[in-house]
């Protein structure tokens, strides 16, 4: 059993961090939530920064468990961090070779820093790099420590777009051809969306939904979990190929939408994740004519969830997928929306989960 | 100009002022890492005493020394059993008062440099698996080394100018507590003062080369990290 196991309390916020989780191994498990939420402070507690006093284990060690305490240079748990946090009296070279001294593979320094093309980096300063090269040498950094564990502490969040639409792949080559489980925090719906495997949505110190992301986003509990996000469904649909002026067709279980032609065009049946905001879904009760729309799809009210005095989340099957829609209260009752009710799903807008 | 004046007196002090330095280096760097960093209750208190040589005249301090390295009291019977000599008027008894002295010219700038390091770089060096004292020894220690420049030579400047402390412990034996600034005196009250402006003159030339450096390297030093920005 190689699986992560925290139970523990922290002091944060106005009602502290309570959590009791187990995390299966594989793939990247995304902790996802507003800022303040107490995700950083979840993931300083696994690497070992900050003693909880609670209970952690990880692959049938215990790393904490209230009397005993595992020091974080003995854990090898790697963590990047917001900022590079390199070291800035060494040069890239001595960066990666500090990580790599202590986990005994000096000889991989040169192999890893071509693979990442870090070799016309080495013998610069980290003062005179880009924030985009700067992450990537803590990247490759820490690979180079060997880590059991690899913690990533929205390591994206202070990049510019090309930087960071750089480094995304890069994590996805680890999620997929690494034996490395990840952790990985971040406030972002679309890095949420494009990388985890498995979401943990916390708000206020608590988890209020986890499983495989797509459920999660789509999960009314995760709501509070988005904060100043905007919530959504995540979807799954396959590319079916080019439509005339300028549009592009994905197949969904049961219909499909019609979107802008996507650059670079995926191949046909390739899956793509599809982002769709809940208040980008309108619906409406009798087939709408006469709207600019492209997407309506048929659908079915699956439950309807309270969120503030004015606005309900309605959770939707449409064309076999489950959509939600933020709507007003007084549409709700107006349009006599309850589960099971047929209706129409007017989507309109779509983004693809890429950055 | 007379013949020059014997020059011991400047050799003994520049040798007090390195040990000083040397050793003040040393036991500073945990002290003021462990003020730094720790949390405990008892931190005001400490960081309190290390200051008090600041304020206290150096009469003060020196008689209480003088009280405490008396053959009879503890700590001057236990250095006597040890080594068969007596603190007081001894060049031994010199570098002990000097470590009090000087004392918080070592700490309180290590302990800013300490301070502005935050925990960042020694976490993230724990996560890349350097144990603690090897991530102060590559990690911590080079990030510092302007703050241990500044504390070299204030405490190598401060030891220099000593001399209320000396006079109340140390007295006035040539090659053993004999200092610069003892000489001095002693050559103002002889109305020496040809004898007194040549050490006077080569104590002020020598007090200002140091703190040049000191300044210059500093600047060089400040110029090369405000790039990054």
């Amino acid at each position: 059993m190689t699986d992560l196991h925290l139970a523990f309390r922290l002091p944060h916020g106005p009602r502290g961090i309570e959590i009791d989780l187990t995390l299966p191994d594989p793939g990247l498990t995304a902790i996802f939530g507003p800022s303040g939420a107490g995700k950083s402070s979840i993931l300083r507690a696994v690497a070992g920064f900050e003693r909880t006093g609670g209970l952690i284990r990880y692959s049938g060690e215990t790393w904490e468990d209230g009397r005993a305490f595992t020091p974080p240079h003995r854990r090898r748990v790697g963590m990047v961090f917001q900022a590079p946090r390199l070291f800035d009296h060494l040069d890239v070279e001595g960066n990666l070779t500090y990580a790599a001294r202590r986990a005994g593979c000096l000889n991989e320094v040169r192999p890893m820093a071509d693979k990442f093309g870090l070799t016309p980096l080495l013998a610069r300063k980290p003062a005179t790099l880009s924030g985009g090269e700067a992450q990537r040498v803590a990247l490759v950094r820490t690979l180079l420590s060997r880590p059991r564990l690899l913690l990533m502490d929205e390591p994206l969040s202070a990049l510019d777009t090309a930087s960071r639409a750089a480094i995304l792949p890069l994590i996805e080559q680890l999620r997929d051809e690494a034996q490395l489980p990840i952790l990985y925090v971040s406030h972002s719906l679309a890095e949420v969306a494009r990388l985890a495997t498995r979401t943990i949505a916390l708000a206020e110190g608590r988890v209020q939904a986890q499983g495989p992301t797509a459920g999660v986003l789509s999960d009314p509990r995760a709501a509070r979990a988005f904060g100043a996000e905007e919530p959504g469904s995540l979807i799954e649909a396959r590319y079916a190929g080019t439509e005339p002026q300028g549009l592009c067709r994905l197949s969904l279980p049961e219909g499909q939408l019609i979107l802008p032609a996507l650059q670079p065009e995926p191949a046909p049946g390739e899956m793509l994740r599809l982002v769709i905001r809940a208040r980008d879904v309108m619906v409406a009760t009798i087939p709408p004519l006469g709207l600019s729309a492209l997407n309506i799809l048929p659908a079915r009210v699956t439950a309807l969830t309270d969120l503030d005095a004015a606005s309900v989340d309605v959770q939707l099957t449409a064309a076999g997928t489950a959509l939600r829609a933020r709507l007003t209260r007084r549409s709700v009752e107006t349009l006599k929306l309850a589960p099971g009710a047929p209706c129409h799903a007017i989507v309109k807008s779509v983004a693809l989960a890429r950055d | 100009m007379t013949a020059l004046p014997d020059l011991a007196p400047l050799w003994l002090t520049l040798r007090l002022a390195a040990l000083v330095t040397a050793l003040l280096l040393l036991l500073g760097t945990p002290l003021a890492w462990w003020l730094a960093r720790s949390r405990a209750r008892l931190v005001p208190l400490i960081e309190a005493l290390t200051a008090l040589p600041l304020v206290l005249p150096p009469t003060v301090l020196g008689f209480y020394l003088l009280l405490a390295f008396n053959p009879q009291a503890p700590l001057g019977a236990a250095w006597v059993s040890l080594t068969g000599e007596t603190l007081t008027f001894s060049f031994a008894g010199l570098v002990l008062a000097s470590l009090l002295y000087s004392l918080p010219f070592t700490v309180q700038p290590l302990q800013a440099a300490f301070s502005a390091l935050g925990p960042a770089p020694l976490e993230t060096a724990a996560s890349l698996g350097a144990r603690p004292f090897d991530a102060f020894l590559t990690v911590a220690l080079p990030l510092s080394l302007r703050g241990y420049l500044t504390a070299a030579v204030l405490t190598f400047a401060h030891t220099l100018g000593e001399f209320g402390v000396v006079l109340m412990v140390g007295g006035n034996i040539p090659g053993e507590t004999r200092l610069i600034s003892i000489a001095i005196y002693e050559q103002v009250e002889r109305a020496d003062y040809p004898a007194a402006h040549v050490l006077s003159a080569l104590l002020v030339a020598l007090s200002f080369a140091v703190l040049l450096a000191l300044y210059a390297i500093n600047r060089r030093a400040g110029r090369s990290s405000g790039r990054r920005a």
